[in-house]
């Protein structure tokens, strides 16, 4: 088996104990809280059916048995009378949470009513890969002719300018900056909502419109914070293929500066730039939850923010294990395209 | 080849260091920030900063008023007037066993709108006939409008103090104004009494000059008395930096603010990169299973999301500041570790480390003593580039509205206002100090850093 397979494997086997580590630390974490809230509704409808039922009971004492007789049967039904770190119970719900079968929700539903975790998380996913997708490929085509741009005039005003660009909007908060976006372009001057979330229900054939109007101030947002250290990324690498002895033959046997910049070196320069790309990619989904939550727009970030809110903690877990799948998946593929394109990764 | 470890005099360094600009605009912005903190500590009453989430202690200041120096520059808004019973003038008088005891304050009203609410706050010390308070407003037209006229409540063992407040929105005040509905030549409107009592008789506009508030209270017992009266009248502007929604002055949050930022994120990079350091040096020392073993734990911490995580745990485990520090040292090392161990695997085969294994010195002494002061000068470097990566991540993580709930943080700030729809309701007094303050405080680090890298660093020496 060649250098790349063995690669390739030792970095699978990494992700799943990655994904497996995660999933146990938070179950952990969580096990217990969640424990206490399926104990509260297991007793809250133990009483409502005493309630409504015609038992007639001679003593209080009486009563309080009996209603500790049929929690404690319902306990034992669903087997929460062992601890969450059970290896049985345990087991269950890593295999439960890894098909996302989260149960229900405590409090949040889904737009069509469904209080199914999986179904809540399913309806928010696309709208946050729409909204991330799109300004990614805007930051990726600004950032890469900007960086060659400034990389053919290395030292120059522009080059500093995008230099001193990218460390100042390095040290801004985005939701921040979209909080200053809805002041300017909702408050100030009305041409964007203020909330993202589009006011004509999902079935409305203008939906769509309607949620590409509201998508424009936050992309405008994550596209104004991003594009600096793009291009700082770009300008990096591409100098240091301009550097390279072909170039300069290139130069030499009078190819035009035009095409050597934006044909050759970037061509080049691609596959760092394509790692360092999927690796921020998956760095700024942490940074999209806290976005989304600032403009409200309906993705995985404004119901996370929503479920810190009330503390829905099916929720949370559903949320924080798919985020930490895309995480892993994407790491994982920058792992896997660099070593391709850089052989030295495979051998070391 | 020059490796990375190549040595540095310390002189050398700081020479250096005066020559890079923005170094040097890094320190200021840093030493602004420290006086800051100074100031905080000498100037602001610490009170101020425990009761920061408890809204009775902000009860006496205006509700999202904009900073006092924005008069200057638009319409006249009314500012915050607050009066107590030294800003009086007292006369009293006696009827019989009625003793009248009259506080009357000036208040002279020149703006352009209308006060955004008031109140009067009392205290008087009673036995079991209850006294009666009464206030007349005499206006600068002449009219006199009677808004309250009532007993205080009986109390309830003996000689006591009590204390209370009349509210704008007292529904007594709303029925005694009725009666003067009939004095507007146009309609007006009972349940905003701040706006009727200023308002001209003519036309709907504020009626400037000097009212004159009188709060006559009406005691039954020769031992009675009162002790404080006083009013305030809810302005618009407020102090250097306004206040929010819940009334808290929002200069005193951003002072606290920057003492807190500057603990998080010196705390977690110095932990962080430190750790990292000696994680890296040892694996890189050590060599063969102990540096694959370590390796392949911080490649695990490499790829955990931390968002989500740091999310999970201020969930569970707790939200207090130095927990939300211990988080993030977990997920900061990671970097640090990669690089001095990269560093370490050059530095181990120099002579002067084969020679001291040669003279039989112990592991530790090697690591501690010869191959990590190679690598101060980088750490160094390493600290103040991870601080700013600390400061923005709790900020996050504050703005989610998992921040540390006993103190203010600028994250946090930014969390109420953003609950509060400050954006859409123009309140950027509230928005734009809190986090041009993140920005700030993470821009002096990366400055310092980016200075100091260039100098310690041969690679982005060549860049």
């Amino acid at each position: 088996m060649g250098g790349f397979g063995r690669f390739l494997i030792k970095r699978s086997v990494n992700m799943i104990i990655v994904l497996f580590a995660t999933l146990v630390l938070t179950i952990a974490l969580l096990g217990p809280a969640m424990d206490k809230i399926l104990l509260e509704a297991i007793r809250s409808s133990v009483i409502e059916q005493v309630n409504q039922s015609n038992i007639k009971f001679q003593t209080p004492e009486e009563r309080e048995t009996f209603v500790k007789n049929r929690i404690d049967l319902q306990v034992k039904n669903i087997g929460l009378d062992e601890p969450w770190y059970a290896p049985k119970r345990f087991t269950n719900t890593v295999l439960k949470v890894m098909v996302l079968d989260l149960g229900k929700s405590s409090y949040l539903t889904s737009e069509s009513g469904s209080a199914k975790v999986q179904d809540i998380i399913m309806e928010k996913l696309p709208k946050t890969v729409l909204l991330f997708t799109t300004s990614i490929l805007i930051i990726m085509v600004i950032g890469l002719y900007l960086g060659a741009f400034v990389a053919n005039r290395a030292g120059s005003i522009w080059d500093r300018l995008n230099s001193a660009f990218a460390v100042f909007s390095n040290s801004f908060p985005t939701w921040w900056i979209g909080m200053l976006m809805i002041f300017a372009f909702a408050f100030t001057y009305h041409i964007f909502p203020a909330r993202a979330t589009p006011l004509t229900p999902p079935s409305d054939p203008l939906y769509p419109l309607d949620l590409l109007y509201h998508m424009i101030l936050p992309v405008i947002t994550i596209v104004l914070v991003g594009f600096g250290s793009w291009a700082y990324t770009v300008r990096y690498f591409v100098i240091g293929i301009l550097g390279e002895d072909y170039i300069a033959a290139k130069r030499a046997i009078g190819v035009p500066e035009k095409r050597i910049i934006y044909s050759h070196a970037l061509k080049n320069a691609a596959p760092p730039i394509v790692t360092v790309i999927a690796l921020s990619l998956a760095g700024s989904l942490s940074g999209a939850i806290i976005i989304e939550a600032a403009f409200g727009w309906p993705g995985m970030g404004s119901l996370y923010y929503q479920a810190i809110g009330f503390l829905d903690i099916p929720i949370i877990v559903g949320i924080t294990y798919v985020l930490t799948v895309i995480f892993i998946i994407a790491v994982f593929l920058a792992d896997i395209v660099y070593a391709y394109f850089d052989p030295r990764v495979k051998v070391a | 080849m020059t490796t990375a470890a190549e040595v540095i005099s310390r002189s050398e360094i700081l020479k250096e260091f005066r020559r890079s600009k923005s170094g040097i605009a890094g320190v200021a912005i840093l030493l602004a920030l420290i006086l800051m903190t100074i100031y905080a500590a000498i100037a602001v009453p610490l009170e101020s900063y425990r009761q920061w989430n408890n809204p009775n202690f902000w009860i006496d200041t205006p509700k999202a008023a904009a900073p006092a120096w924005t008069n200057l520059l638009g319409p006249k808004l009314p500012e915050h007037i607050v009066m107590n019973a030294k800003d009086a003038a007292v006369s009293s008088s006696m009827e019989g066993a009625m003793r009248t005891v009259t506080y009357s304050f000036n208040v002279n009203f020149d703006y352009n709108s209308y006060p955004s609410d008031f109140m009067m706050p009392y205290s008087a010390k009673y036995g079991s006939t209850q006294p009666a308070l009464q206030i007349d407003v005499l206006r600068p037209d002449g009219k006199v409008f009677r808004i309250y006229f009532a007993s205080l409540p009986s109390s309830q063992q003996g000689s006591n103090e009590f204390s209370a407040r009349v509210f704008s929105t007292d529904k007594l005040i709303m029925d005694s104004l009725r009666n003067y509905l009939g004095d507007f030549a146009y309609q007006q409107d009972i349940s905003r009494p701040q706006v009727m009592i200023f308002s001209s008789s003519q036309e709907n506009m504020v009626l400037k000059g000097t009212y004159i508030i009188r709060e006559t209270f009406y005691l039954f017992d020769p031992n009675d008395s009162v002790i404080n009266a006083g009013i305030t009248l809810g302005g618009e502007v407020y102090g250097l930096m306004g206040t929010d929604e819940l009334r808290r002055d929002l200069a005193i949050g951003i002072l606290w603010g920057s003492p807190v930022a500057l603990f998080i994120g010196l705390t977690v990079s110095i932990a962080g990169v430190l750790f990292g350091l000696i994680y890296g040096v040892v694996a890189g020392y050590k060599g063969k299973r102990t540096d694959e073993g370590l390796m392949r734990i911080s490649d695990i911490f490499y790829s955990l999301p931390t968002l989500p995580l740091l999310i999970i745990l201020s969930v569970t485990v707790g939200r207090s500041i130095f927990l939300i520090v211990g988080f993030l040292v977990i997920f900061g090392w990671v970097g640090m570790a990669k690089v001095s161990r990269s560093i370490a695997l050059q530095l181990k085969n120099m002579q002067y480390v084969e020679a001291a294994k040669l003279m039989g010195q112990s592991d530790i002494k090697i690591v501690f003593r010869h191959m990590i002061p190679q690598l101060l000068p980088l750490t160094f470097a390493s600290i103040a580039i991870a601080v700013p990566g600390a400061i923005l991540v709790e900020a996050g993580l504050s703005f989610l509205g998992l921040g540390d709930p006993s103190i203010p943080t600028w994250g946090q700030i930014l969390h109420d206002a953003n609950s509060a729809g400050a954006a859409a309701r123009g309140l950027w007094w509230w928005i734009a100090p809190p986090g041009l303050m993140i920005a700030i405080t993470g821009l002096a680090f990366v400055l310092i850093g980016n200075a100091l890298d260039a100098i310690v660093n041969p690679r982005s020496r060549r860049m």
